[in-house]
């Protein structure tokens, strides 16, 4: 069955909870395992504090998160109206910060990578967008 | 999010509980450092993670942040009870190679 949802809210760190809670409780019902709730959860946040700590430097803006649900298959989009990232390429790069001296471990990206199946970062007309899509693993007893 | 530490035979174990995310990561950085500086007498210190329930990349950059601080004092840092997930994002990020992990 095809599912989605969306929110907006505003990206500050205090919203970082409310938003991997929000996955987690709408993909509740695809049956996930403990570690694929886990694994989604940590990628979205990644995404989530990317937008926070990156996109708006010079005021507060908004994180856009967009969840489609197929069957088994969870797409999560984040997205912002920030600045975005002028080298993607770069940004991918394990261990890279463009914040150095803030006890940043640069490797946000490299997390999403490895928690989800598929990762995907573009520049907009105005800001990012992370896609990331997970597929969920059937309940092999059925139930 | 909230710390406890106790003192053993000149280790300090410090007991991370909560959820480190962006959100609590400058608390905790603040609170982590408070500890380091008051605590006396101790020569290494034990960072045990049994209670931390939620934690992303941001917990690598506190972490590092930490051992850079004891580093100058000589003072090893190590890692027990990670998550699944911490233990992932600590492989990753070879954090292990500098605060090695303890059973």
């Amino acid at each position: 069955m095809k599912n989605s949802m969306e929110i907006k809210f505003k990206a500050i760190a205090e919203n970082e909870a409310f938003a991997r809670n929000v996955v987690a409780s709408f993909i509740l019902p695809l049956n996930p395992s403990l570690s694929e709730l886990e694994d989604i959860k940590t990628a979205v946040n990644e995404a989530i504090t990317n937008v926070i700590v990156h996109a708006y430097p010079d005021k507060t803006g908004y994180v856009n998160m967009k969840i489609v649900t197929n069957d088994n298959k969870i797409n999560i989009t984040v997205s912002d109206n920030g600045i975005g990232i002028q080298d993607i390429e770069r940004a991918l790069t394990p261990f890279y910060t463009s914040k150095p001296n803030e006890e940043r471990s640069g490797m946000g990206f490299t997390v999403m990578e490895s928690f989800m199946d598929k990762l995907e970062v573009k520049n907009n007309k105005e800001g990012l967008t992370v896609s990331m899509s997970k597929e969920i693993e059937k309940n092999v007893v059925g139930l | 999010m909230q710390i406890k530490s106790r003192m053993v035979n000149k280790t300090l174990y410090i007991l991370l509980s909560g959820e480190l995310d962006e959100y609590t990561a400058q608390t905790v950085r603040k609170n982590l450092d408070l500890l380091l500086d008051t605590q006396k007498g101790y020569v290494q210190i034990v960072m045990d993670l049994s209670e931390l329930t939620f934690m992303d990349s941001t917990g690598v950059g506190v972490l590092i942040g930490r051992y850079k601080k004891m580093k100058e004092c000589n003072k090893p840092i190590f890692i027990t009870n990670p998550s699944r997930n911490a233990e992932r994002i600590f492989k990753m990020s070879g954090l292990y190679e500098i605060m090695p992990k303890i059973v």
